[in-house]
Order: C-alpha cells, then structure tokens, then sequence
C-alpha cells in the first residue's frame, strides 16, 4: 500500500491505496464520488474525464499514485454554493444529455474549454468534445449545450 | 440574466426541460454501478480464450486459496443447482457457464467472488482451465457445409448448425410477377454484426435476504417485470419473492433486454455468499458476450417496368445468431419483423425467406434499436431501390416519389399483411428535398464531377414498424406485450403514474408527466413518473422497439382519461349537476352554458377524498388504471438524405450534410423528439463508415474493445437539420406513433446510398471505411464480417 495526499475538490484527502489502483476507481468507490463513470479502460469513451490539476484527464488509464500532490476535481464541484455551473445549465437548457451516462465527462470537458476561450466556435467545441463518446445525443445538443454555456457566462440560482 | 426552468411548463405537449437532468447534471444519477450496499462482494467472469473447445478440467483450487476470494463458481456447481443452462428468448437454451464445450470467444466459464473487484480479477488468473480445440465455424455462409464442426451437440440429435427456416409473403405469386417483369435487379449485401455499446456495460447487484427470502436485483434493464418472471421461471424461485431494480440505465439500444449469465451468477454468488454481490461487466466483455445486433446475409431482388414501377421483391437471407438462439422478439417471428421489407412502397408482391445458423460468436442479433430487425429490412429495400434506380438511369429520389404510398391507400395492407396505420410519405420525401435543396445539390455535384470531385447524395425513406405488440399476434415466452398503468391523483391534486416502462435516457419522467398533463390538465411538474421497480409498478414487458409511447404512453393516456371521467362525476356531485352537463376544459370541468360554474381536477380530487357524497356506485379517491393492449403496430416515418464528400486518395468519407424529416405523429416533447432523431443518426452514420465486428478464422473477436469497435464522435457526425410532418396514428389514443429507433433505421441506407452515389459504385457492404470504399472504387470491396484480405 502506498500512502497518497491530494486535495479532491477543493479538500484534502489522505488515503492507503494500492499502487495499481486507478483514479477512476479511487474516486468512485473510496471516495464515493460516482459521478465520475468508468466505460472503456481504454481511454476511448471519455465517461471517466476528471480534471488533475485543471486538465481534463482520462482517470481510466491514470493510477490513483500519480495524482499523489496533485488536485482532482469532479463533476461535484460543478455546482458551487447552490449555483449551477453555466454548462450544467446549458446541458439541461439544450437537452445535451439522455441517458446522463457521459454528461459529467462532457460538462467537465466543457468548462475547460470556456475557462480557456468563452467565445468557442462550433468547431472548436467539437474538437474540444471529439476524445469522449457520447451514444445518445448525436453530439448537436452538446454543441448547443456549451455555445449555451458561453452565451450566459453568469451561474444563476435554479429554483429546485 | 436567464433562470433555468423559470419559464413555466406547458400544461400537456410542447418543449419543456428534462425533470431527470436536475441530478444528471450534479452527477448524481444512480445507476447500477454506483450501488454501494453493506458487506456487498464482487464479482468477475473467467472468459473463454477459445470460439470452439472442449473443456477438459477446470481447476479452481488456487482461485480459492486466494486471500479475499469468498467463492469459485463453475459450471459444475451450477449444474449441482440446475442452473448451467437458461433458457434463451427464441425457444433454445444459453449455457450461464460452460460445462462441456465453449461456443465463443469470451463465453462465462467461471465466477469468482471476492472482497473487492481487484481481488476477484486477480484470482480469475489463478483458475487452471484445459482446452481441447475444437475447429471453429466463423464464415456464416459455410455453416451450413456437410461436415462443418456441430457446434450444439448439446441438442440431442443435432448434426447441423441449422436453427430455423422461415418464409413470407406469397412465393408463387412474386415468382409469377418476377417472370413476366420487364427489368430485374438482384443484389447481394451483408448488414454486418454490429454492438449497441451503451456507455454504460452491463452489471447487476443481487442481494437474497436470509431472513424474509426476499431477492433484490439492482441490474441494467430494460425489462424488469419480464426478467422478475423469468428468474422465477428458471430459478424456481417464487415471484411476489423477487424485486427487480432498474435504476438509472446509461443507454440501452436493446444491449439490455435479455438476461446475461452475469446477472444470474451475481444472485447465486448472493445466494452462495450469503451477501450482497454486485457485478459489472467491462468494456471488452460487452462488446464480446452481449447482444450485437443484424449479421444478416441478405440477397435481394427487385422487379420493376422499364418506367420505374416496382412490381415485386424477392429476398433470401442467411440469419447467423452466434452460438445459442437468443434473439429477443415477438415468437411467432424467427426473423423478428424482418418481413416488413416491402418498406415504404405499393408491390404487388414479395416474398421473403430467411435461414438462421449457429456460428462460433456471440448470441444475439436483435438489438441496437433495430426494431426487431426493420432495420435490415429498410437497408434493404432503400439498397434495392437505389440499385434499381442506377440501373433504369432515374434520379432515386424521383424514383422513390414514384412508387411511395399515396395517403389515400391508408390504412394499407402490405404484401406480407402488415396493415400501416396511417401516412403521408410523399410529402415527407417532399420537404426532405426542399430542406436539402436537392435540385441545386445535384447541379453543385455535377459541377464537382466535372473537377473530379466526389460528392454523393443519398436518399432513404423507411417505414417503421413499432409498438409491439398486439397480444393477439405477438408475445415474448408466452408472456403477452401489454403494459399497465396506475394513475393515483392525491388529495392536493398532485399525481403519481407508475409505470411498467422503463427509461435508459428517453426522458419518460419528463413525458409521460407530460401525458398525464395533456389529458388531465395536472400540470407536469406535479406528476411524478415511477418506474424500473417491479414492487412499485404494474406488469409490463419493458422499453425496447420503440414501444413505450405506443403501448404504455397508451395506457397512461387511457388511465388519465379514466381519471378525468371520473372527476367529472365528483364535479357533478360537487356542483349538484348531472356529469352530462359538464364540458372539459384542459384541467377542469364546467357548467355548459356557465363558465363560472366549474371546479378544477385538483378541486375535484380534494373532494374526492373528503366528505361529498358520491352516486351510488362510485367509489371515493380519484384514481385509474389501465392495461393497453394494443390493436395494432403503429408506423412512424420518415425521409433522410444525406450528402458526402469522398476523398479519392485515400477512401475517406465525411459526412457533410444529413437532412431528417420524421413523422411520428403528435410530439409530446418536441426537443425530446428531436434529441431522439439526433442519437439515431449518429448511430448510422457509425454502421455505414466505422462500426463492424469482424472474426478471424480461429474465431478471433477483431472489434472487442473501443480501440478497434469505433464510435462516431463529434468529428463525424455533420450538425443535423431536422423537419417533421405530423400524420397521427388512428387507433393510439392521442395519435403518438414512437420515435426512439426511427433514426436508426433510416439512416444507414441514406449514408451508404450517399457514398456509393459519390463512387459510382453498384455495392459494398459496411462499414464503408476508407479501405473499403478506396477498394470499392478500385472494382475489390472486401467482406466485412472476416478479416480483411
């Protein structure tokens, strides 16, 4: 076992792991975390995307030792305080999600890009979008969901 | 600044966001995955390395000296139980873990149970298995060779690898017609194995409860009431004994239908352990074992007049179904509706016949929102069209105005006796062509040619067959396809459904709240839609086929309407008026003639539970039920077309444009509709340029894992322009016809029409990757289900 620290979502987190463990299941099923999904091992599906130190990352094929010092943030830290993430607006605004399998990846995806360009082109969405499969949507409504997402940059209350 | 959800919903049909996404987009769904009980094991399968071979031995002894291993399960210890073998959807049995021979690559041979999933997959390599190798039968078209390996000698007396013979349609009078037709097209095609491959693989956690008996399934359903009664038919277990749990399903496409061995093992691990065992498959492990869907060998003929009227159809297929029977459909049809084929067009007549063998793969073959299998049948009639249409030198979409069905031959009956309920096709065809420009589409790809360009454009038009199924024609293991419904309207007036659906991404809490609204005037948001729990909602055989808004959106619409009939005699009551003098305005019934006089459904509900005296006869409360059989199919529609770019290089093709007009009759969420659509043609986009599972000649699975199994991403698929015509169904009881599959069964042709129109090409099979249409161009297309030569 190997002792790793790391901060998941903005707290801190120390735990024994085995060295092989990977990422996915760490935050799965140590921390509880399941809105983070495990669909292919292969680094295909993208159902597994987390951010590790602000990259999307695919934690399928990521050990849960190499996130050891570094910070993991998950589709639960989308909503902060109460307030929606814009993309998680924007998801259920456009109707980009069906079965909700793949959406945490996708919105995760998402948000990285707009912290990096809020003005995103359709294309470069796609691109954005193009490591994660999703079996649904047909990907339009994800397009419309993140240009939806740009338009209303502002996270408002959502009545519950 | 814009507040999600602040816009008010519409009371019944119309655009209104998705109730399910408020914990989708927190992550907080739960599927079966996320299950976390008390003291739960976990499970793993030791698969088959083999497609053919004798299981000599299986030695088990370290797997169970391995720290953490709870319990080994073989298929000796099944058979001690009875339970090695289940039976299958089509009268055959399917082995839950191997006792004498294994018949696929990746077939269950062994489960373990262990502390936690790492441990388990540890100890599957500690299992010491001898193999005989056996020769394998890959090549479907071989299967049926003298001498080729007997894959089920397990059937007392088998000597073949045959399975069924099956016909349709009049044989004599297609000859006659075919005899005397002036032009005759005959075509060979293959609808390549393909996988629905929801993101989400399939799992279960099982939990018997010593104490009361009871077992819990949490699995990934789509039919959860047929599989209680089916694991009480197997297992001998007693049914009110057994809850089936579908919780949130991550996709479905059919992949979860049947029953897998997996989720039997999990209960006898439960039962054996003594404690909750949960089992989730792996990617490679879904794509090798669970239902794929087509492999149909098709040859097609087509008769026609000089001036492009089709005659007749003429079809012979060779069905491989892999290595058990288990197909899931209707009984009375080994070929699942296949004999639709006559698709969207008047014949004068047609016949069909279909063989199905065993091969070494996987069982499987109806799934991948196929319709019970319409979807070979329209990529196989739109083929034969587009051939015809290349033959006689006519434009194939002017080809197919010519001989689509004309309004007013609804409600028609087809050569092999299905009866279309209603339709107006050429108008759908019509304003596909506007949208697509296709005029000037065809002028801009003239010019293109004359530069060398490719650019195809490619025309289908389907007819949908779905809603099963009318009791009287069709059922599943002797169980009838009604679904009921319990409408419960609370004293508040606020309203529960439950339902015998269940949901893998369609939106039924949001539609079928929907439903109930339409009828009752309950605002949607105050209905709250149970389902995927057998404990908590009536009998039903489950959402495949695209049959939940045709047969349980029925019933839900009839329950609603029981409800509001009701309310109707508490208002009369209430208002000391005769019910015949109220008149129903969406959410309330009035005085006729006096407006003001009236009391609302949530008026009369209160009332309902209170002290009002109500006439003699009629109970208090206000609530319904219903179970819908349905009198017949309904038959979504619609036209597609598509328009490529083909790189002359090197093959490759990109999807430029892709026009949808669907007609599924009214559309209760319109942005759900359309979601719907947008899903379906990106998965033909997938079958026509990526998808395939292929074999080597040792039985070798050469697409089990996504690095080899490819997906459309959002490089792939084009931004889709969608149009609707609206045609209601004359026998659903708010004209709904269903629409999850429509766009999978369109859309294949539309995109391998396109390809093949921009290379000049008679025919190749699918997937149409760059090798295959870069071969195709040079006179070589390859067979897509072997290897590549």
């Amino acid at each position: 076992m190997v002792q790793v620290h790391m901060t998941v979502n903005g707290e801190p987190v120390t735990a024994d792991v085995e060295p092989r463990l990977l990422l996915v299941h760490f935050v799965r099923q140590t921390l509880g975390l399941t809105g983070t999904h495990w669909g292919c091992d292969t680094s295909n599906c993208g159902t597994c995307v987390l951010w590790l130190d602000g990259v999307p990352v695919k934690s399928c094929t990521v050990l849960t030792v190499m996130a050891d010092g570094h910070a993991v943030r998950t589709v639960e830290d989308l909503e902060r305080g109460g307030r929606l993430d814009p993309v998680q607006q924007g998801f259920m605004e456009e109707h980009g999600l069906q079965c909700g399998f793949c959406t945490p990846g996708m919105m995760l995806t998402a948000r990285w890009l707009l912290d990096r360009n809020p003005d995103p082109t359709e294309a470069e969405i796609r691109e954005a979008i193009s490591g994660q499969i999703c079996r649904c949507t047909g990907y339009e409504n994800i397009v419309r969901a993140i240009r939806w997402a740009a338009a209303h940059p502002h996270a408002v209350e959502v009545p519950s | 600044m814009t507040v999600v959800g602040e816009r008010p919903n519409p009371v019944g049909f119309g655009r209104m966001l998705r109730k399910e996404d408020v914990r989708f987009v927190r992550g907080k769904g739960q599927y079966v995955d996320d299950i976390q009980l008390p003291g739960m094991l976990h499970g793993a399968i030791l698969r088959s390395p083999h497609a053919h071979a004798r299981l000599v031995s299986v030695d088990t002894s370290a797997a169970e000296a391995h720290p953490g291993v709870r319990a080994v399960i073989t298929g000796k210890t099944l058979e001690g139980l009875k339970l090695a073998w289940m039976p299958s959807l089509s009268h055959d049995v399917v082995a839950v873990l191997a006792t004498d021979k294994v018949r696929f690559q990746g077939q269950e041979v062994a489960f373990v149970v262990a502390d936690d999933h790492y441990t388990a997959r540890d100890a599957l390599e500690l299992i010491q298995v001898e193999y005989e190798p056996l020769p394998p039968v890959i090549d479907a078209r071989r299967a049926l060779d003298p001498g080729a390996p007997v894959i089920r000698d397990d059937i007392a007396g088998k000597q073949d690898n045959h399975i069924f013979d099956w016909e349709a349609g009049d044989r004599a009078r297609t000859d006659a017609v075919f005899a005397g037709a002036e032009v005759v097209v005959s075509q060979e095609m293959l609808y390549p194995r393909v996988h629905p491959a929801p993101m989400e693989t399939c799992g279960a956690v099982a939990h018997l409860d010593k104490v009361s008996g009871k077992l819990t399934i949490w699995s990934t359903t789509q039919a959860p009431h047929a599989h209680r009664t089916l694991y009480a038919l197997v297992a001998g277990l007693p049914e009110h004994k057994i809850r089936v749990v579908s919780p949130d399903i991550g996709g479905g496409f059919g992949n979860k239908v049947g029953i897998y061995p997996g989720y039997v093992l999990a209960i006898v691990g439960s039962i054996v352990t003594g404690r909750p065992v949960k089992w989730v498959e792996d990617r490679s492990e879904n794509l090798m074992s669970t239902s794929f869907a087509r492999d149909y060998h098709m040859r097609g003929e087509i008769a026609a007049t000089r001036e492009g009227k089709i005659l007749a159809l003429r079809v012979d297929v060779l069905a491989d179904h892999g290595a058990f029977n288990n197909t899931a459909q209707p009984s009375k049809f080994p070929a699942g509706f296949f004999h639709i084929f006559t698709g969207s067009y008047d014949l004068q007549a047609a016949h069909c016949q279909v063989r199905g063998v065993y091969t070494n793969k996987a069982p499987g073959g109806v799934a991948y929102a196929c319709s019970f299998r319409v979807t070979e049948a329209v990529y196989l009639i739109e083929r034969m069209v587009d051939c015809l249409a290349a033959e006689l030198h006519i434009d194939p979409a002017e080809l197919r105005l010519r001989n689509l069905l004309r309004p007013e031959q609804f409600p028609y009956t087809c050569a092999t006796g299905w009866e279309y309920d209603s339709g107006d096709y050429p108008r759908a065809l019509r304003l596909a062509m506007e949208i697509a420009g296709y005029a000037e589409l065809r002028r801009e790809q003239a010019e293109r040619r004359q530069r060398g360009e490719l650019m195809g454009i490619g025309v289908s038009f389907f007819t949908e067959t779905v809603g099963a199924g009318p009791k009287k024609h069709m059922d599943i293991l002797g169980l009838g396809m009604a679904d009921g419904c319990e409408l419960r309207v609370h004293p508040t007036g606020k309203a529960v459904v439950r339902l015998s659906v269940q949901t893998q991404g369609q939106g039924h809490e949001t539609t079928f709240a929907q439903i109930i609204s339409e009828v009752t005037g309950i605002p949607p948001e105050d209905v709250e839609v149970v389902h995927g729990d057998t404990d908590n909602t009536p009998f039903g055989l489950g959402t495949y086929g695209s049959r939940s808004t045709p047969v349980s959106g029925a019933a839900a619409a009839v329950a609603a309407q029981r409800v509001r009939d009701k309310a109707r005699i508490i208002t009369s009551a209430m208002l000391e008026c005769a019910p015949e003098d109220l008149e129903w305005e969406k959410g309330r019934w009035f005085v006729r003639g006096d407006p003001t006089r009236g009391k609302t459904i949530q008026e009369a509900a209160f009332a309902a539970h209170g002290s009002l005296e109500l006439p003699e006869g009629v109970e208090g409360h206000l609530d319904a039920s219903c179970v819908y059989d349905p009198p017949n199919l309904t038959y979504p529609f619609g036209a597609y077309i598509c328009v490529v770019d083909v790189d002359r290089g090197t093959g490759k093709v990109t999807v430029r444009r892709f026009i949808a007009v669907d007609d599924c009759g009214p559309r209760i969420n319109p942005m759900i509709v359309e979601g719907q659509v947008h899903g379906g043609l990106a998965d033909g986009v997938g079958m026509a340029l990526m998808e395939a599972m292929a074999f080597d000649e040792d039985g070798n699975h050469l697409g089990s894992s996504f690095m080899d199994y490819l997906l459309p991403t959002s490089m792939e698929c084009p931004s889709w322009e969608t149009g609707e015509t609206v045609t209601p169904s004359p026998h659903h009881p708010l004209g709904c016809k269903g629409v999850g599959e429509s766009a999978t069964v369109g859309s294949p042709p539309a995109v391998v029409n396109a390809v093949l129109d921009a290379i000049g090409v008679r025919h190749a099979d699918m997937p149409l990757t760059p090798a295959q249409v870069w071969r195709a161009m040079n006179g070589r297309p390859y067979r897509t289900d072997l290897a590549i030569p």
